[in-house]
């Protein structure tokens, strides 16, 4: 059985690390420059959401080939001895998701009531309190944009496998184990595998769906 | 009575036109000044400068004798509470609603619930404590928007057409409520309407905005 392959949950488990740490450092990004989108007006702006909206619908396998161009050893950033390691799938997939978390995060919070902010500053916020408070109010949208991130990078192969280099025990995903299983033949693994990812994907969005409806019956 | 606020010479300009001039205005502290004109006359524009949420072109504020600029932007705004037009309720329960401007000052908790719970009750709305904001009449809105201001105990109260969209009924309550609460309270409020019940029910004074300029 596959799942008695100690390899099959190595290849798992670094699949949920790699995409749940792109995420994370996604939103880190996305939700601060997705708010100044939504809420501020500075020359530019136009031309920055532009990019970020052309940015969701980046294909993998092209950010692959420039993150892969910039880490070889010949790269500019080859000195750092990225290349073939999680650590380039990371900045890869960071690239893929941080753009569909950012966009996603300023429709959510310009389709809030504008003069709740202004009402929020009549109260008393400081600026902090009252970006806090627009986000606890588009916490379902922003929960939202947060597992399409989730589901961009996870679901990806194209980039892994340029940046990643599929290799066995240290840089083989999910992904990429199942398109290497069908090059060689091999697909009852293959669709295991795919059935694995698929199981993790609808796990994890189970939960976050969890989270974003019980926010919803407030 | 001291004079809480002073205008002189207020200028408010938005997309390169002047939308509200003031040439003066005073108000003495505890009184109760009605804005009244007609849509686009500057009314709302006038509560948001004095919410100092815009900023005018020019002229001069004083609060409480002293200037305006001299008071940094988040401790004036925490002196004073505002009531938007729309009651803008946040989704989450009435309770967290009114206790919303007491935690933003980092107010204790204890005294949040007592605040709270005094608020409710002086506006008839106890029974709503733990219901959804979003499950609420508009009446009802307009009382937990209204009980979020005053739980602030602020030195100036701004409403902006306190009793719009609402029907005869809860229109004609809310403004009985109000004038026994204003009456108590001693807040200074200034509030915009286009109603002259309004403003013979709950006003001392009355100013007339017209294409925002003041009618003196």
């Amino acid at each position: 059985m596959i799942f008695n392959n100690p390899d099959v949950w190595e290849i798992t488990l670094l699949s949920i690390k790699v995409s749940g740490l792109a995420t994370l450092i996604s939103l880190l990004i996305g939700l601060p420059l997705g708010t100044i989108l939504a809420l501020s007006k500075f020359p530019g702006r136009s031309v920055l959401l532009t990019f970020v909206n052309t940015g969701m619908a980046l294909p993998p396998v092209v950010v692959g080939l420039a993150v892969a161009m910039a880490l070889w050893r010949s790269g500019p950033l080859g000195g750092l001895h990225l290349i073939y390691t999680p650590t380039a799938i990371v900045i890869a997939q960071v690239i893929i998701s941080a753009p569909v978390v950012t966009g996603l995060s300023a429709a959510a919070l310009q389709a809030l009531d504008p003069r709740l902010r202004l009402q929020l500053l009549g109260l008393g916020a400081s600026r902090l309190q009252m970006v806090f408070s627009i986000w606890r109010e588009a916490r379902l949208p922003l929960l939202a944009a947060l597992m399409a991130g989730f589901g961009a990078v996870i679901s990806e192969v194209g980039a892994s496998m340029m940046v990643g280099g599929n290799i066995r025990h240290q840089t083989r995903v999910l992904t990429t184990a199942i398109v290497l299983e069908t090059n060689i033949g091999d697909f009852a693994r293959a669709i295991a595998l795919g059935v694995l990812l698929l199981l993790i994907t609808f796990l994890i969005n189970f939960a976050l769906t969890w989270i974003q409806q019980k926010g919803a019956k407030r | 009575m001291s004079m809480l606020l002073d205008i002189r010479d207020l200028v408010v300009y938005r997309a390169g036109r002047p939308v509200l001039e003031i040439k003066r205005l005073s108000i003495e502290k505890g009184r109760v000044l009605a804005v009244a004109g007609p849509n686009g006359s500057g009314k709302t524009t006038l509560l948001l400068v004095l919410a100092r949420i815009l900023k005018p072109a020019g002229g001069k504020i004083q609060f409480d004798g002293q200037a305006l600029e001299n008071i940094p932007d988040l401790k004036y705004r925490r002196l004073i509470g505002l009531v938007m037009q729309d009651s803008l309720l946040l989704n989450c329960s009435v309770f967290d609603n009114v206790a919303t401007g007491l935690r933003f000052r980092h107010i204790p908790k204890i005294e949040v619930t007592r605040r709270v719970g005094d608020w409710l009750e002086r506006l008839g709305i106890s029974h709503l404590r733990q219901r959804p904001a979003s499950q609420l009449s508009g009446g009802e809105a307009r009382r937990v928007a209204l009980a979020r201001a005053f739980a602030l105990q602020p030195d100036l109260l701004l409403l902006d057409e306190p009793f719009s969209a609402l029907d005869r009924s809860s229109r004609h309550k809310l403004q009985e409520d109000l004038k026994k609460i204003l009456a108590g309270a001693n807040i200074t409020t200034i509030f915009s309407t286009h109603s002259e019940t309004d403003v013979q029910k709950l006003a001392d004074l009355k100013i007339e905005l017209d294409g925002g300029k003041l009618e003196v």
